[in-house]
């Protein structure tokens, strides 16, 4: 008796959203990256186009990470102090497709660095690397008003990606992403009614559908992660069965989450190999955000981008 | 659900007037206010008066083709004018109606086939509306059938088990609601369910309020499309918070909100 597969027809896709600008669009950027356009479920291909691939960000922070441990380190070299010299080998040794520049130095309770030097890091790592940029603030809101508007000028028309925006605090960025060309990180607790509530506030202010990328604050493996899967994924059912204001590609914060697990840097001898148990869990864990939807990742260790990229090759179709 | 406007209808004074004089503006402000209002779909009906209703039609799609590509249903009982309203909309139409009566259906189905476009079917046959849900069934099934004779696939079908006004006949609400939830066991892919909503209300006093608790009761038993009055806000909100409480549509705060904004995106 023959089977007949059950093919799911689908009445709405994930929308398209583009990052970075070349020069023709008015930026500098010699690459550009395109999100979304799914009408069916992550891989299952059978239902659906695929159009466009999950990417993987590197993250660079701004100011040199004195905790991190000896395994996520090492790949670095003595580049950690500087975060141009850092996107620089994230995008040419590593293969990042896109470079996240975290603004830790602006945080008032650390360095509390100004608008002005902030911006003059963006303008560096825009100087050092092709691809496209995101610029993460350092999550004190007040803070954040201040330096998110110098960087989005210092880089206006590049089409960065800016972050982030939440329900109580999102004036601001959007008005700079809407004055400079850049699209906005729209984040939620883990939380598909805050998501879609942020984006409607985002899109009311003015900001196109197709500048928008979702963000919902996860867990790493074992921490919950079962939760940002479920929620991941009946965000992306939403998308497919029509809801426009649930549509834009989602993004998945993997490197920070998953090296802040004890799994990942405690020397416990039991639990196996150091050196190879946090990339394993980064790794893990960006796997399962990719089946639940996700479409852009920032990780952090570059062995574990690579082993994400194989599993990425290995489910492409012949 | 698929909210289809009432509006442009001859039926209407201010529609019927217009039709006559050829008056395009007043077509044309009716049609973008239904579709601003959160239509997904415009019914076009020509009305009892019109002298040459084919050619009343041609112009009244043209019309409306000037200002908006919103999806059409061309509403008439005459093949010849539904004929001429789908040849003239194109694609993005809807067929609207046909009964189950035999004769009807061989003229209706085909054309349904030949636009590959949905149609309305209503549960009458030659004896008239079933009294209920099991007669509507009944009828339901034939028109289940003729899909399958004509090659309509079954979910293209959309099944009007016929409201009649609550003061002349108050038992049949309830068998309605029945008939639309015994619809999806019909067959695989199960067809969809229509209402022509307004006529519930017709000849009584209370027309809105009565017109957006049937159309809340009809989605809680599983509606997919209602012809409705989109003007009327509060039952376009009334149906909106009968969506999310359906889990149809993802609960926000501003969840009427989202709703609209997200069909003025579509639109």
């Amino acid at each position: 008796m023959e089977l007949a597969i059950p093919v799911e027809q689908w009445s709405g896709a994930v929308g398209t959203v583009t990052l970075g600008a070349t020069a023709e669009q008015g930026g500098t950027r010699r690459r550009t990256l395109t999100l979304g356009g799914e009408s069916t479920l992550p891989f299952l291909r059978l239902e659906g186009a695929i159009p466009n691939p999950p990417a993987l960000a590197m993250e660079v922070l701004d100011a040199s990470p004195e905790k991190w441990p000896e395994p996520l380190r090492a790949p670095f070299g003595n580049v950690l102090d500087d975060p141009a010299a850092w996107a620089v080998k994230c995008v040419e040794e590593f293969g990042a497709d896109a470079i996240v520049l975290r603004l830790v130095s602006a945080d008032p309770q650390g360095q509390d660095a100004s608008p002005e030097q902030c911006a003059e890091t963006v303008r560096r790592v825009l100087q050092a690397v092709s691809v496209p940029l995101i610029i993460w603030g350092c999550g004190d809101n007040d803070k954040d008003n201040l330096v998110m508007p110098a960087c989005s000028q210092a880089a206006a028309g590049e089409r960065c990606l800016l972050g982030t925006a939440v329900q109580e605090n999102y004036k601001t960025i959007t008005a700079c992403a809407l004055a400079d060309g850049h699209l906005v990180i729209s984040e939620a607790p883990l939380d598909i009614s805050i998501q879609k509530q942020v984006n409607i506030l985002l899109t009311e202010q003015g900001l196109p559908l197709d500048r928008i990328v979702m963000y919902q604050v996860t867990g790493a493996l074992g921490y919950g992660v079962e939760y940002a899967y479920s929620i991941l994924e009946r965000t992306r059912l939403a998308a497919l069965t029509g809801d426009k204001m649930l549509s834009m590609p989602m993004l998945s914060v993997v490197g920070s989450e998953a090296w802040k697990a004890k799994e990942s840097w405690l020397d416990e001898p039991k639990w196996g190999a150091l050196e190879r148990r946090g990339i394993l869990w980064e790794a893990a864990t960006a796997a399962l955000f990719l089946h639940a939807g996700s479409h852009l990742l920032v990780m952090w260790h570059p062995e574990a981008l690579r082993l994400v990229r194989a599993m990425l090759t290995a489910l492409q179709p012949a | 659900m698929l909210a289809i406007g009432e509006r442009i209808n001859g039926m209407f004074r201010e529609i019927g007037r217009a039709i006559r004089r050829q008056d395009p503006e007043v077509i044309q402000r009716v049609a973008l206010r239904q579709v601003e209002a959160g239509a997904d779909v415009l019914d076009v009906n020509v009305g009892p008066t019109a002298e040459d209703p084919v050619a009343a039609m041609v112009w009244l799609v043209n019309t409306i083709r000037e200002v908006t590509a919103a999806p059409l249903s061309i509403d008439s009982t005459k093949p010849e004018v539904l004929r001429a309203g789908l040849q003239a909309a194109g694609d993005r139409v809807m067929i609207n109606s046909t009964t189950a009566v035999p004769e009807r259906m061989a003229a209706l189905f085909p054309l349904a086939a030949q636009y590959n476009c949905p149609i309305v079917g209503l549960t009458i046959d030659a004896s008239g509306v079933p009294r209920d849900a099991a007669g509507r069934m009944e009828v339901a099934l034939q028109l289940v059938a003729a899909c399958l004779e004509y090659g309509v696939p079954t979910d293209r079908l959309y099944i009007d088990p016929v409201i009649l006004p609550v003061n002349a006949a108050q038992h049949l609400p309830t068998e309605v609601f029945k008939a639309i939830g015994m619809c999806r066991t019909l067959c695989d892919p199960p067809p969809k369910t229509i209402l022509g909503l307004s006529n519930v209300s017709q000849g009584t006093t209370q027309r809105s309020l009565l017109n957006r608790t049937c159309l809340v009761m009809a989605l809680a038993h599983g509606l997919d499309a209602a012809i409705v009055d989109v003007t009327d806000e509060a039952l376009m909100e009334a149906m909106i918070a009968a969506e999310v409480l359906l889990n149809r549509q993802v609960y926000c705060d501003d969840f009427v909100r989202a709703y609209r904004a997200a069909h003025a995106v579509q639109g």
